[in-house]
């Protein structure tokens, strides 16, 4: 069920440059049902920024009613929203959209999470279910350069893990697309999420393949009232759009035409 | 005595606030926060003949105190609403205002003439000022005697009242609004959105995909304000007014500039439950003022 909560601000740290994590506390994180969805969160009581954002979710606890969110400081809001003392409260909407559906390979199997910059947090969550159900990971994460990458610890803890930047400050340099071409990865089904060229660039490279990719789009309501988030489809009969807040973000390889 | 009860030529509404057109969507997202019924009315997205998809992403963009947004009157086409929009609104206790699109005034007839029939669309809102779309829309909404032919055309084959959408885009709005009453709308609603852009720094173009979009939101409060202050000295016709309505203040704002009922947009996406709340917490907002009803506020900017 999608809640308007108040949830207060556990803790929060600078991860990498403009990157920030937040644990944030209350009856909404109880009703996450994937990894992957998201939260669109209200950073004023003003009208200055008027609109919520949309944030990722890089893991939840349902039990302890936590969740941690980890986002790029760079518009106004976001930095409003980094600056936000622990232990206040935040106005939070969610949880939004379809996640990855992290159920579908066997104990044993091996899967492949590619992600790229901000897209990086929504893949954490899905490795843990994925590595607690005994499904071995295979991380690829890009970066743009050394001072943006984050969370490698936290995924090396999962699985193995390659970090990629384009200018080679950090890890191998290039593209995730190019550590793949370079190193394949022997794997059942892949998940990725980040920007829209790279996405594209993943399923070109595993067309065939069975494979999740998270979209990004600018959002109005995040709930999919307003049609702002539109995306157009491949099948042109029954389904010619779908809305990246309430049909995905995430969606089967070859639904949204990119 | 309910406080709260305004009358409009077909539309007895339990309170004056309703979600805009555009922002709402057929209802089936907001009905899964809260109870419909409880709401005055639901103006529901345009409906065109066929179906739309719209303009290209992105479609919206953030400006100070407001939004724009160029989403194209994307709809599931007439046949749809006829068959799977309104039919499940039917199952709640609402009254419903059909906004009606189209390119051509034989579009807009075929789709007024078919949707008016729907059993719980209990009046038009007839979609002369859409500034995002190239065809129809605020062509019609900018000349006064096409939208007043359009009117007169829509007004012949409707079965229930026709409120003509106004757009702010325009040199004197009371001329359009005359033109559009003489034609013989029952009522008006407005304001639509203002054309506005917003450039990206980096690269100097514009954000939205369509270039150019309709701001909405509290940075177009006081042009709301002014062009309804004005509408109602120049018709006879009601308002249903509309325009950064946020609060109970705002809707208490638009009455006085002599709206009839209001309509509430962007700040849906800010609050979902933002309808809600300001019914609730209106009758109190009558309080501090001392008005005993919310109907003798319309238009009392008119008498001071």
């Amino acid at each position: 069920m999608i809640l308007q909560d108040k949830m207060v601000i556990r803790s929060k740290r600078q991860l990498a440059d403009r990157i920030m994590e937040m644990e944030l506390e209350g009856e909404l994180a109880a009703e996450i049902t994937s990894p992957g969805q998201f939260v669109h969160i209200r950073v004023t009581d003003t009208y200055e920024p008027l609109l919520r954002r949309p944030i990722s979710i890089a893991s939840y606890d349902r039990d302890r009613r936590r969740m941690t969110i980890i986002f790029r400081a760079e518009g106004r809001g976001t930095q409003i929203l980094a600056e936000k003392a622990v232990g206040i409260s935040v106005d939070v909407l969610g949880p939004l959209g379809n996640g990855f559906p992290s159920g579908q390979p066997k104990p044993g199997e091996t899967v492949l999470l590619v992600g790229g910059g901000i897209g990086v947090p929504p893949l954490y969550q899905l490795s843990k279910e994925l590595t607690a159900a005994g499904v071995r990971v295979v991380h690829v994460l890009g970066f743009q350069t050394a001072s943006a990458v984050f969370y490698e610890q936290e995924f090396s803890a999962l699985g193995e893990t390659r970090i990629v930047t384009a200018d080679g400050t950090a890890g191998e340099k290039g593209f995730v697309t190019d550590s793949l071409r370079a190193h394949p990865v022997d794997f059942s089904v892949y998940y990725t999420c980040g920007p829209t060229p790279m996405l594209s660039a993943v399923q070109e490279a595993y067309a065939g393949k069975p494979g999740y990719l998270s979209f990004e789009q600018r959002m109005g309501c995040g709930i999919g009232a307003c049609f702002a988030c539109v995306c157009e489809t491949k099948e042109t009969d029954s389904r010619p759009y779908v809305k990246v807040c309430s049909d995905g973000p995430v969606f089967p390889a070859g639904v949204v035409a990119i | 005595m309910n406080r709260l009860a305004v009358e409009l030529p077909g539309l007895s509404l339990k309170n004056p606030i309703m979600p805009a057109s555009g922002c709402f969507g057929f209802g089936k997202e907001y009905g899964n926060l809260y109870d419909l019924s409880q709401l005055g009315a639901i103006m529901i997205k345009a409906t065109t003949l066929e179906p739309r998809f719209g303009n290209p992403t992105p479609r919206v963009a953030e400006t100070a105190a407001g939004m724009l947004n160029a989403i194209g009157l994307q709809n599931p086409g007439l046949a749809s609403v006829l068959q799977d929009e309104l039919p499940r609104l039917a199952e709640i206790d609402v009254p419903i205002i059909a906004n009606v699109a189209g390119s051509e005034v034989a579009d807009y007839v075929q789709v007024a003439e078919a949707i008016s029939q729907a059993p719980n669309v209990q009046a038009l809102e007839l979609n002369i000022s859409c500034p995002n779309v190239k065809c129809g829309g605020i062509a019609f909404g900018t000349d006064p005697v096409l939208a007043g032919e359009l009117t007169a055309a829509v007004k012949a084959v409707s079965s229930v009242p026709v409120y003509v959408k106004l757009s702010p885009n325009v040199a004197d709005i009371t001329v359009i609004a005359q033109a559009v009453e003489a034609a013989g709308a029952d009522g008006l609603t407005m304001i639509n959105t203002l054309v506005g852009m917003r450039l990206d720094r980096k690269t100097g173009k514009p954000v939205i995909a369509n270039r150019t979009g309709g701001l909405s939101g509290p940075a177009v409060k006081p042009v709301a304000i002014r062009m309804i202050h004005e509408v109602s000295r120049a018709v006879g016709i009601p308002i249903i007014g509309m325009g950064g309505v946020t609060d109970t203040g705002d809707v208490i704002d638009f009455l006085s500039a002599g709206a009839s009922a209001v309509a509430v947009g962007t700040a849906n996406f800010v609050n979902p439950f933002v309808c809600p709340e300001i019914i609730r917490e209106l009758p109190a907002a009558l309080d501090e003022i001392g008005a005993a009803t919310a109907a003798e506020l319309i238009g009392r900017s008119h008498r001071v």
